[in-house]
C-alpha cells in the first residue's frame, strides 16, 4: 500500500479530467435553465424542471442506458454527431463526460437557482435607472452577485462528477485509461483476486479528493463573501 | 416642467394624480405612508407602468398609454435615490459612482467625478467598501451615484427615513446644497415636514391616492389640505423672507416677511440671503391695537381674511401681511368673541423671536 501504481494513477488524471470538462460544459446551460427556472414563467416551467431533475431520481444506469440508446453509433442522432462533427461517445472519454455532466447537472441547476432567487432584484432596478440594459444588467450586477452560489454548484457538481460510476459505465464501459475513472478503477480492482491494496489506496484516494474539494469550496465561499460584504 | 396624470390600481389600491411642476425646482411630494407617494415616483421612473396616463418631462413624452409610448427605464435618464441606498455590494465605492457615469451618453456630461466628491465631501469614501459606510454615507454615495448618471430628473424616495436623527444630518446639508449649486430638477418624497420645509421650492400634496393640492409651500400651508396632514400641532404658515439685518453678538436677523419685519433668532445667516421660516399658528398671538410693553419683539400689522373652525373650540384666523404673505393663528372661540375678531379686521400678529423655525438658502435665485 506504498505509491499508486501507472494504472491507478491514470484513473485518477482521467476523473479529474472528466469532472472538469463536464462541469465546464454545462455551466452556461445551467446558467440559463437556471435563469428560465427562477425567472421565467412560460408554461414549460415545470416539466423543464422535472426534466433536468430527473437525474436526480432515475437510476444512474437507466441514465446510461438511455444515452446509449439515444447516442450509440446505431442512432441516428449518433450517425449524425459522428458524421458532422466526428464525435463519437461511447466508449470514449467525451462519452464519460457526457454521462458525467448529465448526471450532475440538476446540482449545478438547483445551486445557481437558489442563488438567482436570493439576488436582490432592487439592485438590478437601480442598475435599471443608471441606464443599464438588460444584458448589462445581467453581466454587471446579476451575475457577480450570484458567484457564490454559482461556485458552489461548480464545486457540488464537480466533486460528484468524480464519483459517477453507473452512467459512465453503462454509456462509456470500462476502458483502461479512456473511461476507468477513478470509482470504475476501485469496481475493478475489486472485482479482481488480491486487488484489496488497490481498492483501499483507490478508497482513500477518493476521500482524500472528496476532504480537499470541500476545504477548498468553504475556502473559496468566504473568499467571496468577504468580497460581498456580507 | 413635469407634468404627469396616471391612473394605476391594484389591490384595492387606486393611484389617480395629477401633477405639474416647475423644471428646475425641488418638488416635495408630501403626505402619510401609504398614501401612493412611491408608487407616483415609480411611475415617473418607469419602474412601474400606470394603467392609463402620461408623464412628459421637459417636453419629452416618458409614458402615454393611449399612444403606447414606453421609453424604457434605462433611457429615461431619471436619477434614482432609494430608501435602502441600494449600493452595488460586489463594487466598491469609487465603481459605484462611476456605474452610471459610464452608461451616460458622452453628449449628456454635465457634472464630473471629481464635482461631485466635492459637492458631497465622498473623497475620503473612494476606497471602501458599501458595507463599510455608515447609513449617511451610503446615501450620499447613492446620491453621487444618481447625479453622475447625467439625469434630467433625479428622483428621492425618503433619502433620510432609514436614518436616525444625527445621521440625517450627515445628508440633509448636502441636499441643500445640490439644490442650490446644481439645476437638476428633483423629486423628493417624504413624510417629515422638516426635510420638506428645508427642500422643497414647490409642494404636492398626497392623500389616498390623489394629489389633493400643490403649489409652492407657502401657499399650500394655508390651506386645508394641509392642515389635514400635519395635523393641528403642526399647523401654520411658512413664510418665504429676505434677512435685511444681522446681529451676531445675540444670534438675530431681521427678516423681511410681507410688509413686516420679523426680529427672529436665527444663528448663520447673512444679509440677503433668502430665509424660509414656519410659524406655528399656535405661537402666534393676535392683538387689535398696537401692542406696547410687551417682551414680543415682534408686531406686524395686517388683516383678517379667513375665520374657519377647526375641532375642538379653537378659530384659524388667517392674517394678510402684505405683498402676497399670510399668517395662521390659533385662537380660542372665546377670544375670538371678547375681541370680535372678523374678516377685514386689521390686527396685529405676534410672534416671538424663538418660535421661528427657519431654515437659509445660499442662493437668492429660489424662494
Amino acid at each position: 500500500m506504498t505509491s499508486l501504481s501507472p494504472a491507478e494513477l491514470d484513473a485518477l488524471r482521467l476523473s479529474l479530467e472528466v469532472a472538469l470538462r463536464s462541469v465546464a460544459f454545462s455551466l452556461p446551460l445551467a446558467i440559463l435553465v437556471g435563469y428560465l427556472l427562477a425567472r421565467s414563467r412560460f408554461p414549460g416551467t415545470l416539466a423543464l424542471d422535472a426534466l433536468v431533475h430527473l437525474p436526480l431520481v432515475l437510476p444512474p444506469v437507466a441514465v446510461g442506458y438511455l444515452l446509449l440508446v439515444c447516442l450509440d453509433s446505431q442512432s441516428a442522432t449518433g450517425r449524425w454527431l459522428l458524421a458532422h462533427f466526428g464525435i463519437e461517445l461511447p466508449f470514449t472519454t467525451g462519452g464519460a463526460t457526457l454521462a458525467t455532466a448529465v448526471m450532475t447537472f440538476p446540482l449545478m441547476v438547483r445551486a445557481i437557482r437558489l442563488a438567482l432567487e436570493s439576488v436582490d432584484r432592487g439592485l438590478e432596478a437601480a442598475a435599471r435607472t443608471l441606464g443599464a440594459g438588460a444584458l448589462d444588467r445581467f453581466v454587471s450586477i446579476t451575475l457577480p452577485l450570484m458567484l457564490p452560489g454559482i461556485l458552489a454548484g461548480l464545486l457540488t457538481a464537480f466533486a460528484a462528477g468524480l464519483g459517477q460510476f453507473g452512467a459512465v459505465i453503462t454509456f462509456a464501459s470500462n476502458v483502461p485509461g479512456v473511461t476507468r475513472t477513478l470509482p470504475l478503477a476501485l469496481y475493478t480492482a475489486i472485482q479482481q483476486p488480491g486487488g484489496e491494496a488497490a481498492a483501499m489506496r483507490l478508497a482513500l484516494l477518493s476521500i482524500v479528493l472528496g476532504l480537499l474539494g470541500l476545504v477548498l469550496a468553504e475556502l473559496l465561499a468566504r473568499r467571496v463573501y468577504r468580497l460581498l460584504g456580507r | 416642467m413635469l407634468r404627469l396624470s396616471v391612473i394605476k390600481r391594484w389591490d384595492g389600491f387606486k393611484l389617480r394624480a395629477q401633477l405639474e411642476a416647475p423644471t428646475p425646482g425641488v418638488v416635495a411630494l408630501f403626505g402619510r405612508s401609504g398614501c401612493g407617494k412611491t408608487t407616483l415616483i415609480n411611475i415617473i421612473s418607469g419602474l412601474l407602468q400606470p394603467d392609463e396616463g402620461r408623464v412628459e418631462l421637459d417636453g419629452v413624452v416618458l409614458t402615454d398609454t393611449r399612444e403606447r409610448i414606453r421609453l424604457p427605464v434605462e433611457r429615461r435618464r431619471i436619477g434614482y435615490v432609494f430608501q435602502d441606498a441600494r449600493l452595488f455590494p460586489h463594487l466598491g465605492v469609487l465603481a459605484n459612482l462611476r456605474y452610471g457615469l459610464h452608461r451616460a451618453p458622452k453628449e449628456s456630461h454635465a457634472i464630473g467625478l471629481e464635482e461631485v466628491l466635492a459637492l458631497l465631501g465622498l473623497e475620503r469614501l473612494l476606497a471602501h467598501r458599501p458595507h463599510q459606510l455608515s447609513g449617511g454615507e451610503r446615501q450620499r454615495v447613492a446620491l453621487g451615484r444618481a447625479l453622475l448618471s447625467q439625469p434630467r430628473l433625479l428622483l428621492l424616495d425618503e433619502p433620510l427615513s432609514a436614518l436616525d436623527a444625527s445621521r440625517r444630518e450627515e445628508v440633509l446639508p448636502y441636499l441643500e446644497r445640490l439644490r442650490d449649486k446644481l439645476s437638476i430638477p428633483m423629486v423628493f418624497v417624504s413624510h417629515h415636514l422638516d426635510e420638506v420645509l428645508r427642500l422643497a421650492t414647490h409642494v404636492a400634496l398626497m392623500e389616498a391616492g390623489e394629489v389633493v393640492a400643490s403649489g409652492t409651500l407657502s401657499d399650500i400651508s394655508l390651506g386645508p389640505e394641509f392642515r389635514a396632514i400635519v395635523g393641528p400641532e403642526a399647523v401654520g404658515a411658512v413664510l418665504d423672507g429676505v434677512v435685511t439685518r444681522i446681529d451676531t453678538a445675540h444670534g438675530m436677523a431681521d427678516v423681511q416677511v410681507g410688509r413686516g419685519t420679523l426680529h427672529l433668532s436665527v444663528p448663520d445667516t447673512s444679509v440677503g440671503a433668502r430665509m424660509r421660516i414656519q410659524l406655528l399658528a399656535r405661537d402666534i398671538i393676535l392683538a387689535t391695537e398696537p401692542p406696547r410693553g410687551l417682551s414680543v419683539r415682534n408686531a406686524v400689522e395686517g388683516v383678517i381674511t379667513e375665520l374657519s373652525e377647526e375641532i375642538g373650540q379653537a378659530i384659524l384666523v388667517r392674517v394678510d401681511i402684505g405683498a402676497g404673505a399670510a399668517v395662521l393663528s390659533r385662537v380660542t372661540r372665546h377670544a375670538t368673541d371678547a375681541l370680535g375678531l372678523r374678516v377685514g379686521m386689521t390686527v396685529w400678529v405676534l410672534v416671538k423671536a424663538v418660535s421661528a423655525r427657519g431654515h437659509t438658502y445660499t442662493t437668492g435665485e429660489r424662494p
